[in-house]
């Protein structure tokens, strides 16, 4: 996969230029470890009043219950979502045009704005008008609110990749619209589905550490605090970024494996959102199996 | 509405600002993130290195964990820009690594035979990267870029958390200091629409533009 795409095998100068670069390449690397080492060093940054937090074991616990209440969260909006999505990919693909209208609308209006302002207006906005919510309530809804939007254009691009012919023959057997939605086509397109929404999945992990800025009890709110609390902001900071990269780089595997997969096995393919993070390129399927 | 209204000014300040840290970002991101795919699909092994740590380290880390660090953590290390600096460099190097990912998705639709035939004419590494392959991976991969683009205009608003008053900033004062929450936040909605909807065009007209027509 990550060949590189020069096809023939390299000659003996090629071979000692590439060994050039190499070392050259190698060296300017290790440098710059050291530098950055060095600098850390200097700035007494691996002292023990800063390091040793981080190895008690109520630390640990601490910010594991944070990575806990973050899975809880996601996990939650999750299915939540992927409920609202259902209801929006069939809005979409309603045949009165009013509730296509409407569902276009929420996608369009929610799919445009920043989900931490969404978390904002939940938090700040909603109170206002009367409505409080705790704010866990606050991330979810506002998980939910972005990523319905998001998995209702996944389940829209999913059911319109399917073959035409598998409608229209629903329709031939004498089907109804809501027998041949339910038994023909659904089945078929869950399966497409799959490996774009656990991508989905691993956004919405990471856009869990937005709940910080509403006070909810996650990962990154928890590692804030322990970084004040012992003045010890980088070593904690980053000690969250390597968590949050070992469950999304495995979360992102398994997605792969997933489509690859998929792709064996139906040659029409899965619809592809991996890499990148926004539903435009789901669109933009949608928009190719449209025309 | 009228609250809207009233408020025109702070709404477009806040749309400049969103804008100028987005096409700035971008810009570098575009940058960094074509350097990045070159190294990933270089024939010396530790640039190969490098660029899929990169990918994989900032694809995977949230934004506002990276935006913290850079802007909280790093002062540590004599480490501090001003906020909208900080914004900038954090949102490139974090975009850097989706628009490597597509970059390299637009070097793999390239026949190899083109480079083949570029390694037959003697052209160096370089000369066929920049010369043959690019041009026509950039062609292959502009509605993944724009989407990119549009989501750097989202995620621009974690801006806000380190106090650079773009939209979403202003959005919550306005949202704080007035008592018509919904309707600051539908005209947040309308301007950051009047962002991506013409982004959106603008991609559909380039893709047409230079579609590579077989």
């Amino acid at each position: 996969m990550t060949a590189p795409f020069i096809a023939d095998a390299l000659g003996p100068r090629g071979k000692r230029r590439v060994l050039l670069a190499s070392v050259v390449a190698g060296g300017l690397l290790a440098a710059m470890v050291v530098v950055a080492f060095l600098r850390l060093l200097h700035k007494g940054q691996f002292s023990d009043h800063l390091i040793a937090p981080l190895r008690q074991w109520s630390v640990q616990r601490f910010l594991l219950l944070g990575m806990v209440n973050t899975v809880k969260a996601a996990l939650v909006a999750m299915v939540l979502a992927m409920a609202v999505g259902a209801f929006l990919a069939l809005g979409r693909l309603s045949r009165t045009a009013p509730v296509r209208w409407l569902a276009g609308f929420y996608v369009e209006i929610f799919r445009a704005m920043p989900l931490i302002l969404l978390m904002f207006f939940c938090a700040l906005g909603l109170p206002k008008v009367g409505i409080h919510l705790t704010p866990f309530r606050s991330v979810v809804v506002a998980l939910v609110a972005y990523n319905g939007a998001v998995l209702g254009e996944i389940f829209r691009a999913g059911i319109l990749s399917l073959d035409r012919g598998q409608s229209e023959a629903a329709s031939a057997l004498g089907l109804t619209y809501w027998q041949s939605m339910g038994r023909v086509i659904v089945p078929q397109a869950a399966r497409r589905m799959i490996p774009a929404i656990v991508s989905q999945l691993v956004t919405l992990l990471k856009d869990t550490s937005l709940g910080t800025v509403v006070n909810y009890d996650e990962l990154l709110r928890r590692s804030r605090d322990t970084g004040t609390f012992y003045g010890n902001t980088l070593q904690v900071l980053t000690e969250a970024a390597v968590i949050y990269i070992i469950v999304n780089f495995t979360l992102s595997r398994i997605a792969r494996r997933l489509e690859v997969r998929q792709r064996r096995k139906y040659k029409a393919g899965a619809i592809t959102v991996t890499g990148v993070e926004d539903l435009a390129v789901v669109g933009a399927h949608a928009e190719a199996a449209i025309a | 509405m009228d609250v809207v209204l009233d408020n025109l000014p702070a709404f477009l300040r806040g749309t400049r600002t969103t804008a100028e840290l987005t096409v700035l970002s971008f810009l570098f991101a575009l940058v960094l993130g074509t350097v990045v795919a070159g190294f990933r699909v270089s024939p010396v092994p530790p640039l190969r290195w490098l660029g899929t740590v990169y990918v994989e380290v900032f694809r995977n880390t949230p934004l506002l964990v990276l935006m913290f660090l850079f802007a909280f953590g790093f002062t540590k290390i004599g480490i501090q820009y001003p906020f909208f600096t900080s914004a900038i460099i954090v949102l490139s190097v974090y975009t850097g690594a989706f628009v490597a990912e597509t970059v390299r998705a637009g070097i793999n639709t390239v026949a190899t035979g083109q480079a083949e035939a570029a390694r037959a004419l003697g052209l160096t590494f370089l000369q066929l990267l920049f010369l043959v392959v690019l041009p026509q991976a950039f062609r292959s991969v502009v509605a993944p870029l724009g989407s990119v683009f549009i989501a750097l205009i989202k995620n621009s608003a974690l801006a806000a958390t380190i106090a650079v008053s773009d939209l979403t900033f202003l959005t919550i004062q306005l949202t704080n200091s007035t008592s018509r929450p919904v309707a600051v936040f539908l005209g947040s909605a309308f301007f950051y629409m009047l962002l991506a909807l013409p982004s959106g065009w603008a991609v559909g007209w380039l893709e047409r533009k230079l579609a590579v027509r077989r």
